[in-house]
This record gives C-alpha cells, structure tokens and sequence, in this order.
C-alpha cells in the first residue's frame, strides 16, 4: 500500500449504483499516492441530499470532486448533473461523467450540461493516478479556505 | 462524421496553447513531443488571436477545431478570464474542454475559473521534470482517457 503524500483526504463523492464498479473505482484510488476519502451513494436523490447536507447527510464532508454515473435510479445522472451546475454552491465542484455509455448523444448531453469530462467505465487505474493530480490545484482551494468559500 | 470506436485514441488531437510566455511554449511543446507524437499543437500568444482562432477568423481562417485548450490566465490584449468566459459563452465553442494551465496558485484565481465554467485548473510546476509529468498527464487524461463530444468538431 503506497503512502499517502500528505495533507488532509481529497474528498471524492461516487454517485453509482453498482456495488461491483463500487470496488473497482475503491481499489483504483487506493492505488493512488493520495489520501483519498471515497464517499459513495447509489441513487440520485441520495446525491442531491449529500451535496446540500440534508437529512442524514447533514455533517457530509464537501466533495473536491464528483464522479457520476448516468443510469441511476430515483434520479438519474443527467439530472444530478443539472441541479449540480444550476446551484451557484456546488457548480464549480469538478463533475466527471463515470458511466458504461459510450453513445456520442450521451457525451455531448454531459458537456452540454457542462460535465468537466467524460469517462467510460472501466477506467484504468493510471487513469485515476492523472485524475487525481488533475484535480490537485482545486483541492488546495478548499484546504485553505473550506468555509469562507462554501459556507452559506 | 462518425468516429469509430476504438479510432479516438489514435487519431491525431488538435491542442490549442494560448500561452505568452516563450520559454513555456518551448518547455510544452517539447513535453508533448515527448508524451504524444500525434498532437498538433497550435499556439496563440495572446486572448484577442486566441478567439481569432477559435473563431477562425483572418489569418485562422482554416484553423482546425481544437479537441482541448490549454489556457494561461495572464496574457497580453485579453485576458484568459476573458478568454474563458468568451469560450464559454459561445454554444459553439463551450463544449470544448478548456484547461487553465497557469502560473497563479492563488485560490481566488482557482475558484474564478471554476466559477467561470473551466473544465480544470492546473498550476504549472517550475521543474522541467515536474512539468513534463502534468504534460503527461494532460496527454493520458484528457487527450486518450476522456471522451470528447465529437459533434462539436466539425471537421
């Protein structure tokens, strides 16, 4: 198991719900030589909940990342997609599409509703090593200031 | 025009840098040669030329239709805030992935960038080696892993 390089945990939400694909992302970022604290939920409604801390999530940690799956029950990936980025709070959150489709009219709707990127499972795990550093400089953001930035 | 799967990853990508700086142009292009030998990378020195490209306007008449920009934030003319905004704002450029790739770690500069719709935000290292692994990554996530909206190029 590789060190973490220090500094507090990059809190990544994984909105999927399949326990399977569950393991693997978990297992990928354990590769990884970041301290990453992998919060997981597997239904739309339950994403929206975390992300505005309501109910039982009223304590949830504030994601530095998001990666979500399209097909979900209750609510699916396309509209968390769209409550994440009409929500001035939780928009600049980097959102990274995770999902088995590969159909263009399924990547052109993320990037419309303005995904950061767009992934097909399965992911390598170099893949989340460059995920990881590519969302570094936005964790030093809510490292410095957590709750000037999102309190509200 | 359909793309083929399994044909992404091999066809060439058009990168535009919109960087001022020489030195990091040079230190780029070298770390893409280095990472990718199928990039075409374009460079603009400044945000006015970089949206006479996009636009393909003038001189960028046949620009081709960038599959990523890499965007600095401090340039002559127009700003890359501007830049940004201006890429984003526009149905027919906004889909294009847009990384701020800058010296600033300052986290206003960060959350600005987020805010105004940039895909990622990266800070670029001072030592060539370091800077040539976020070259790489650059090249292994956005240029090989990600999906690209293909109906967005027009080529």
């Amino acid at each position: 198991m590789t060190t973490p390089s220090g500094g507090p945990p990059l809190v990544v939400l994984l909105v999927d719900d399949s326990p399977s694909d569950v393991r693997l992302t978990q297992e990928a970022f354990r590769a990884t030589d970041r301290a990453i604290d992998l919060q997981v939920v597997d239904d739309g409604v339950e994403a929206m909940a975390f992300l505005r801390r309501e109910g039982p999530h009223a304590t949830a940690p504030h994601p530095d990342l998001i990666l979500l799956d399209l097909n979900l029950p209750r609510m699916d990936g396309r509209e968390v997609l769209a409550h994440i980025k009409e929500d001035v709070r939780l928009r600049t959150i980097p959102t990274i599409i995770l999902t088995t489709s590969d159909a263009e009219t399924d990547i052109l709707g993320s990037y419309e509703l303005q995904a950061n990127a767009y992934l097909t499972k399965p992911v390598p795990m170099a893949t989340f090593e460059a995920l990881v550093r590519s969302v570094n400089d936005f964790w030093l953001t809510h490292f410095q200031l957590p709750h000037a930035v999102h309190g509200s | 025009m359909t793309v083929k799967a399994g044909a992404e990853s091999q066809a060439p990508r058009e990168v535009l840098l919109v960087e001022d700086s020489p030195g990091d142009v040079r230190l780029t292009r070298e770390a893409f040669r280095g990472a990718n030998r199928t990039v075409n990378l374009h460079v603009v020195v400044d945000g006015v030329e970089a949206l006479a490209f996009l636009r393909r306007e003038g001189v960028h008449a046949g620009a081709p239709r960038p599959d990523l920009i890499l965007l600095d934030l401090n340039l002559p003319r127009k700003d890359g805030r501007e830049v940004l905004a201006a890429i984003k704002d526009d149905p027919s450029l906004r889909l294009i992935p847009t990384v701020i790739l800058t010296t600033s770690d300052a986290e206003a500069d960060i959350l600005e960038s987020y805010a105004l719709r940039a895909n990622c935000y990266l800070t670029k290292p001072a030592q060539w080696d370091a800077f040539e692994d976020l070259v790489q990554s650059i090249n292994d996530f956005w240029l090989t892993r990600v999906k690209l909206p293909h109906r967005a190029r027009d080529v």
